[in-house]
């Protein structure tokens, strides 16, 4: 019996890939398997090929497999394309229709299954992917129920006529393929998973999900891959808890309205990737002026200008931490996991509300996007802090403004919000004095400068780096952001196998930077090697320029669109190891 | 409740001498007091150019954003909190030239907000370049020899865009002013009100007297018969004036506006709601994932 394997369907983008992966991973939670997805697709709705891959565990996975053992392919492009990543023994399950052959040299095996026509006997050729999906199911000997009742709910609502036809084409797709196979096949047997519920999830949905659990109730945004999955979560829900979505005319917009909103009392947020971040520059710099409490997901994708949209990179890290003109206080975090992804949104709300700052929640579409397990979030955990808002305030004697903008000693001032009888007060992006009111006075200039600029210096988030440095003395300790860490973890395991003193740390707090935190780890490391999804080392340069270590900071960086796999780490961390020193 | 006088504060604003915007800030003092607020109760959101200080020149909230936002921070201001009355307010820049397609698609979403547009026709705060409310021909320090695009028309541009309230007026006529602004504020929905602004240091073509001779008064004689809920009636009114007729030119009752016509949402503002999921509430949304 095996503990893992690796499931891959491919085919024309719009032709059920997604469905089929839909069905065939719910099914697979329900067992409580740990699964990890990855989408591989491209900018357009019908056409192009697409493929989406999960990796199947009895233990907590967060990475992509280096390979692949079993591949369903709807086309010959499905095979051409994915078969070289298959490993000796492999499986492919293909339409008969398209008279399916393996490429040369391939030791795979090839079932031709006739999806197309056992879906179109049945009725209608869209089920297809429950054809495909059934065989791929029965293949691996798991039992048949625990999948009708996924089929069940993914088709409840259009009628049991609909769901009977559906689990009758899973049927025939199982029959046909055991009876070429000669039953399940025994090496693809998996171990009993531990039964224990989690939960599966996308980056996106969790971060929707923190955004319902932090009292937000307010979304503007624009649609923009890879982040419009947070706004269609959200207007799911929104309008049940009394809130909503405004879906606005551009980026600008969506910042600026909720720029609005946040001044007015609610807690809003706006998501977007790297085009609507450009956008958004001069707005993040009016609320860092104002100090506005603002929260914006940036889920990055390929940059730069339309880049590769549907593409996995880490490149908009200089932009969220530099990003708009004159200096202002901001805080970027990156979430490192499905779960970080919901804790961290909830945090960044209560920063954004404590500090009166904007908060960019960082992630990569690979975070974003795919679809993995995730433990059961607490509902204990949920935690609201709206730092100095006051709601209940004595009346202002006449001509005198509340001091919103106070000179406190944390720099952070009360806040008051319009409607409320004592708290009346002007904003202005305009350099202005402790009510508010423009002022180009010299002192006061400072003052307020460094009253903004002075109001994080003391910010360490929870778990702002993580850490799992085993070793007293690495000799390789490597250093990553995001959607990278169990990737990283992975090839740390192999690292270890082969004797080296390997440690990995995963920064989660972008800006400001947490360099005493990571300074005695840098110091005690022989090599350190800073792994990123971008061509220029942002994150790497951000460490040499906090903490120093420069001579013995490598780059493994990775930007064609594609994550790390973890023997690409493996690989690169032996070579960089043997280096040493500059 | 309170007067106007409690809508005034003692910030000098620093607008030349005998510029319209005065009594465009005199209206809105008065506006708000004939419709009943207290100061806390009212939001001004405000842009960027001569005319986005106002913000600060009124006893009420204030908010002076950035160049060409005030529509879409207002609306964000109005749906986080539906219990206050909000307008938003700036110059022909702000709203027509970098702000142009959040003032359509405010238009078209029916937040109600009231926009008050001080339009006179050239950029003041930067020191005389062209608007797109320029004229044809109009000779400014960034169009030596006149300009050579064509005027816009805001009138005629909410009016395709599906505007609920159109007004316009004149910033000598602090009168009709006054009651356009307060009859936007009732207004359920979106209100535009363009208000032609003089500017009496740059703009030496659209001067008071310029105005007084050349605009059509719907609230004189040339309004008798006329049906502001008539939307094409409007358009012709406003082509036959060239864009120079004031008073209410168009109103739409019927239409609800963007908040009375999301899914439940309710009466109370939102910034007054409680934000705390239940266990329950939280459960339920938790078990999508299972």
């Amino acid at each position: 019996m095996i503990s893992q394997l690796s499931w891959k369907i491919g085919g024309q983008q719009g032709e059920g890939v997604e469905s089929t992966d839909r069905i065939f991973s719910t099914a697979l939670n329900r067992l409580g398997y740990y699964l990890y997805g990855y989408r591989h697709f491209s900018s357009r709705i019908k056409g192009g090929h697409t493929n989406n891959k999960i990796r199947i565990s009895t233990q907590p996975i967060r990475a992509i497999s280096d390979d692949l053992d079993i591949l369903v392919a709807f086309d010959q492009e499905s095979i051409d394309l994915n078969a070289p990543e298959l490993r000796p023994g492999g499986v492919v399950v293909a339409d008969a229709k398209f008279k399916p052959v393996l490429p040369e040299g391939s030791d795979a095996r090839l079932f031709a299954v006739p999806i197309t026509a056992i879906a179109e006997e049945l009725g209608t050729s869209l089920m297809k992917n429950m054809v495909a999906s059934g065989a791929s199911w029965a293949l691996l000997g798991l039992p048949i129920e625990v999948f009708n009742q996924a089929v069940e709910e993914e088709f409840g609502r259009k009628g049991p006529a609909i769901v009977e036809k559906n689990v009758e084409a899973v049927k025939r797709g199982a029959e046909f393929v055991l009876e070429q196979a000669g039953g399940p096949l025994e090496e693809f047997a998996l171990e009993p998973a531990d039964g224990k519920q989690k939960m599966f999830m996308i980056g996106n949905e969790a971060i929707g999900l923190g955004t319902v659990a932090a009292g937000c109730r307010l979304m503007s945004a624009y649609p923009i891959t890879p982040a419009s999955e947070i706004m269609e979560y959200l207007i799911k829900k929104l309008p049940k808890l009394g809130g909503t979505v405004v879906q606005t005319e551009d980026e600008i917009a969506a910042v600026t309205m909720a720029i609005g909103a946040n001044y007015a009392g609610v807690r809003t947020m706006t998501a977007s990737a790297g085009p609507g971040l450009s956008l958004m520059m001069e707005a993040i710099g009016l609320a860092g002026m104002t100090e506005q409490p603002l929260v914006i997901v940036d889920t990055q994708r390929g940059g730069p200008s339309t880049g590769l949209p549907t593409k996995q990179e880490q490149s908009d890290l200089n932009a969220m931490v530099y990003g708009t003109h004159g200096e202002i206080p901001k805080v970027v975090i990156a979430p490192a996991s499905i779960e970080d992804c919901f804790y961290d949104t909830i945090e960044a709300f209560n920063i954004a509300e404590e500090y009166q700052v904007p908060v960019i929640i960082m992630t990569d579409l690979q975070l974003s996007l795919g679809k993995q397990s995730c433990e059961k979030l607490d509902y204990d955990r949920i935690e609201i802090r709206r730092g100095k808002l006051q709601r209940e305030l004595p009346e202002l004697e006449p001509n005198v403004l509340f001091k919103r903008y106070e000179l406190t000693e944390d720099g952070v001032s009360p806040r008051s919000i319009p409607g409320d009888k004592g708290g009346l007060h002007h904003v202005t992006g305009v350099e202005h004095d402790e009510t508010g009111r423009p002022s180009e006075n010299a002192l006061n200039r400072k003052q307020m400068m460094d009253k903004r600029l002075g109001k994080l210096n003391n910010l360490l988030i929870p778990e702002a780096i993580r850490v799992d440095v085993p070793h007293e003395k690495p000799e390789v300790l490597i250093i990553g952001m995001g959607s990278t860490g169990g990737t990283i973890d992975e090839a740390r395991v192999r690292l270890e196998q082969g004797g080296m003193r390997t440690g990995h740390i995963q920064v989660r707090q972008i800006h400001p930077f947490p360099t005493e935190s990571l300074k005695p780890y840098l110091d005690a490391a022989e090599t350190v090697i800073v792994l990123e999804n971008n061509a220029t080392a942002q994150l790497a340069s951000q460490i040499k320029l906090h903490c120093g270590f420069a001579d013995k900071i490598r780059n493994l960086l990775k930007y064609d669109g594609n994550p790390f796999l973890p023997s690409e780490v493996y690989e690169a961390s032996k070579e960089m190891s043997k280096v040493g020193h500059i | 409740m309170a007067t106007f006088k409690e809508f005034r504060n003692n910030v000098k604003p620093n607008w030349c001498p005998g510029c319209g915007d005065f009594s465009i800030q005199a209206a809105i003092q008065r506006a708000a007091a004939n419709v009943g607020l207290e100061p806390e109760q009212l939001a001004v959101i405000s842009g960027i150019g001569c005319s986005g200080r106002i913000s600060g020149y009124i006893n009420a909230y204030g908010l002076h954003g950035i160049h060409g936002r005030a529509l879409p921070i207002a609306q964000g201001v109005k749906l986080a909190n539906r219990e206050l009355t909000v307008i938003a307010s700036g110059g022909d820049g702000d709203g027509f030239a970098i702000g142009m397609g959040h003032t359509v698609h405010a238009i078209r979403r029916n937040v109600n907000v009231t926009y008050i547009v001080m339009d006179n026709q050239i950029y003041g705060l930067t020191k005389g370049q062209t608007s797109p409310r320029s004229a044809e021909g109009f000779k400014t320090k960034s169009t030596p020899e006149g300009s050579i695009e064509s005027v816009l028309s805001p009138l005629e541009i909410a009016l395709s865009a599906g505007a609920t309230f159109i007004a316009q007026s004149f910033s000598s006529d602090l009168k009709q002013l006054t009651a356009l602004i307060e009859a936007g504020i009732k207004h359920e929905g979106f209100s535009l009100i363009n208000v032609f602004s003089p500017c009496v240091t740059f703009n030496k073509v659209n001067t008071y007297d310029w105005f007084k001779e050349n605009i059509v008064n719907l609230d004189g004689e040339a309004g008798e018969g006329y049906d502001s809920s008539n939307r094409l009636a409007a358009m012709t009114k406003v082509m036959e004036t060239n864009g120079l007729v004031t008073g209410l030119i168009y109103q739409d009752t019927k239409r609800r506006s963007y908040e009375n016509l999301i899914s439940g949402f309710q009466e109370q503002g939102l910034a007054n709601q409680d934000i705390k999921l239940s266990r329950e509430e939280f459960e339920k949304l938790a078990a999508d994932f299972v």
